[in-house]
């Protein structure tokens, strides 16, 4: 019942587009004091996309991120910092898609209903996390698969980005490091 | 750091003030410009690039305006994370309005040949027979362009590549062979290359003969002015001429414009954006589009993507990126049939493998970690020569900035299934073990029999179908009938008389072939000419 309710309630488009709309304008406004996580230097993520991303970051990187704690927390907190500069170096139209996308999913009636993730991000089981985004992977509704694959790629792209990925996949960096002045 | 044991003849020039190139960062203006030239340029890539060094050496004066930062070799350092939001249009995750294909489209000093993967094709002349025919070009003959893409070639160092593929794309020829398909070397427009496999961020040594290390130092040699790190808004008509071009410098973020304008008043303009910009730009001017044929008919070479698993080490980001190639698939499907399309392997490094390997997860980082041997084979469709592929239609967003729709028909689709077939069947005949189409319903196959019964099935859909492009041409079609395009086939607009457009834009179709080489030739001749009329006379004879 509650997935066909969801549905029904996406597939009118109008209040889809209601819903993003208050879950953007409210959501910003209610928490534009909000503090952000000390350690992380964030120009264009809030606390709450941050939290978001350290939720979805374990199952979308299952299998690739280091197991060690202190390690996969570091590991974490740089995929947040490359996510929060990717959009920072997208065209301000995209930006804003990137940001409605990110308000449907931290603000709590919004995360519930189009989600159907009943907790707070960080409270969410990996379980309840990877379903998510296996609904939205293969929804019917184009926005939500949109969605899902401009989350999912951000991430990966961030990680693999990032030199402390790379002996997991057997990539030695680029050659003739001293020569060309790269160490 | 260490210091690289490699000159950047960019810094290098640039920090002798002898040389007295007149660059201008747009990012740094602290008040408004205004400038009067002969012709001004808008953009800085294979069209623009071309065309100042035509232009320059008609003794005109010449500006050339740039979205993108003025980067060389020193800041290329092989890092995806570094390269791609620096070099690229939106981070290299441009995409179409739907978000069904991804774009690879430079944004920098040299726009995409600063960035390019080095393939150098003339136009195949198929296509230039088609364009002839259906467009009314009838100076675009084989014989008429084989001056100009010789030129082009030497000036540029195109010639056969002497060294043996890398392993990613020796497979595809092994594949190729055993199956009784002919493919063949690509010529590369390279001086001394180190054979690094990093030409997608930037050649660190300069080898790669793009726009930024030949054309555009040259021209600034010659007195050509350079504004980098500005966007051009809007260009200002009146009775048939463009009257002024507004610009504004980027603002610190590099993605907006910020406040200081600069106002050029130019007795020519050309465009030379892409595109995907150039007609945007023409559509926030509202220029004159009587027949509505302004950003439609853009291509893109849609294409599709496979990639398998090899016992050996393939090492795909290592070597010069692409080497071989296949025409079978344009040569046998003719234009008019179902769609054909042109056969590569692509450069893979982790972002790129990242990004467009399907899934997530456990699934998605098995695949990741055989990423040394990962073999990916592309196939580019060759879109526009059928009434079922016209391409995308450029439109601009009530900010004024661009966005592509690129809508797939069902013939389209067949081709990208037939192209993931085809992929499929060479890579198991080059040993592959396992082989994967990137599809969202795709698995990973262990014969060619069950992966082609499987591809029959695999629903072809936007968003499911991995659909990837790095050649964005059209959108400011070139014809001799007015009624069909927006320009004449010498690149001036129709309506417009001193309108100019220089780059892959004017393309009335995709070319079949990656696109530089055409761009390069074309325009020589397009911008001699407009050179030719522009040329100031002698004072000796004055």
């Amino acid at each position: 019942m509650k997935v066909f309710s969801r549905r029904a309630f996406l597939k009118t488009g109008l209040a889809g587009a209601c819903l993003l709309a208050a879950a953007r304008t409210l959501d910003r406004e209610v928490f534009a004091q909000e503090s952000r996580p000390g350690s992380l230097d964030l120009k264009k993520l809030a606390n709450k996309d941050a939290e978001l991303i350290a939720a979805l970051a374990p199952a979308v990187l299952q299998g690739a991120l280091p197991d060690e704690p202190s390690a996969r927390l570091v590991a974490i907190n740089e995929v947040i910092e490359a996510f929060d500069r990717t959009v920072a170096g997208l065209s301000p139209a995209v930006q804003r898609e990137v940001e409605s996308l990110l308000s449907l999913l931290t603000f709590a009636p919004s995360r519930r209903l189009v989600a159907g993730v009943s907790k707070p991000w960080n409270e969410a089981s990996s379980d309840e996390v990877a379903a998510f985004l296996e609904q939205w992977r293969n929804s019917r509704i184009s926005v939500l698969q949109q969605g899902y694959q401009a989350l999912a790629r951000v991430m990966i792209a961030c990680w693999y980005g990032n030199p402390l990925s790379w002996a997991k996949i057997g990539y030695g960096g680029p050659p003739h490091a001293a020569e060309l002045g790269l160490l | 750091m260490s210091a690289s044991t490699v000159p950047d003849p960019i810094r290098l020039a640039l920090d002798d003030r002898s040389r007295g190139w007149k660059v201008i960062d747009g990012a740094r203006l602290t008040r408004d410009y205004l400038i009067e030239c002969d012709v001004v340029i808008v953009g800085s890539g294979a069209g623009g690039g071309t065309a100042a060094e035509a232009l320059t050496q008609a003794g005109l004066k010449v500006l050339m305006i740039e979205e993108g930062p003025f980067r060389s070799s020193t800041d290329f350092r092989m890092r995806e994370r570094d390269a791609y939001p620096q070099l690229y249009q939106e981070s290299a995750g441009r995409q179409t309005r739907d978000k069904g294909i991804t774009i690879l489209q430079g944004r920098a000093v040299g726009g995409s040949t600063t960035v390019n993967w080095t393939s150098s094709f003339r136009t195949p002349p198929a296509t230039l027979q088609h364009w002839e025919k259906s467009w009314g070009l009838s100076d675009y003959t084989v014989e008429h362009l084989a001056p100009w893409f010789e030129k082009m070639e030497a000036r540029l160092s195109i010639a056969p590549w002497p060294v043996p593929p890398n392993e990613n794309n020796d497979i595809l020829r092994r594949g190729c062979e055993r199956l009784g398909i002919p493919a063949a070397a690509i010529r590369r427009n390279v001086k001394g290359c180190w054979n690094l496999g990093y030409c997608g961020m930037g050649c660190p040594t300069n080898a790669k003969q793009s726009m930024l290390v030949t054309t555009i130092p040259d021209s600034l040699d010659r007195g050509l002015s350079l504004i980098h790190s500005a966007r051009v808004e809007r260009l200002a008509q009146r009775y048939g001429r463009i009257t002024s071009l507004v610009a504004r410098g980027m603002d610190s973020d590099g993605v907006s414009a910020g406040p200081w304008k600069i106002r050029v008043a130019a007795k020519h303009v050309v465009l030379a954006g892409g595109a995907i910009n150039n007609p945007a730009l023409m559509l926030r001017s509202a220029l004159p589009d009587p027949h509505q044929r302004l950003g439609k008919r853009t291509f893109l070479h849609p294409s599709a993507v496979c990639a398998a698993i090899m016992d050996n080490k393939v090492e795909a980001y290592s070597g010069a990126p692409q080497t071989i190639y296949s025409d079978h698939f344009l040569d046998t499907l003719p234009h008019g049939g179902p769609m054909g399309f042109k056969l590569e392997a692509p450069p893979i490094h982790p972002i790129l493998a990242g990004i467009t390997l399907p899934g997530f997860g456990a699934g998605h980082a098995a695949w990741m970690k055989r990423l040394p041997n990962l073999h990916v084979a592309i196939a580019l469709m060759r879109d526009g020569f059928h009434p079922q592929s016209e391409g995308g239609n450029v439109a601009i967003r009530a900010d004024g900035s661009p966005v592509l729709d690129y809508p797939i028909s069902d013939y389209v689709w067949e081709g990208l299934r037939h192209a993931l077939a085809v992929m499929t069947e060479i890579q198991f005949a080059a040993g592959a073990k396992i082989v994967m189409p990137l599809h969202e319903d795709a698995k990973p196959y262990r014969s060619w029999a069950e992966a082609r019964h499987a591809i029959g099935g695999l629903p072809m859909q936007t968003l499911r179908t991995r659909v990837a492009s790095a050649h964005v041409m059209g959108g400011c079609a070139m014809g001799a009938d007015a009624r069909d395009a927006v320009i004449r086939g010498d690149g001036r607009h129709h309506q417009i008389e001193n309108l100019w457009v220089f780059d892959g834009s004017a393309f009335p179709t995709s070319i079949g072939a990656n696109p530089q080489l055409s761009i390069y030739g074309m325009v020589a001749r397009n911008a001699s000419r407009l050179a030719q009329m522009l040329r100031k006379p002698d004072p000796r004879f004055a």
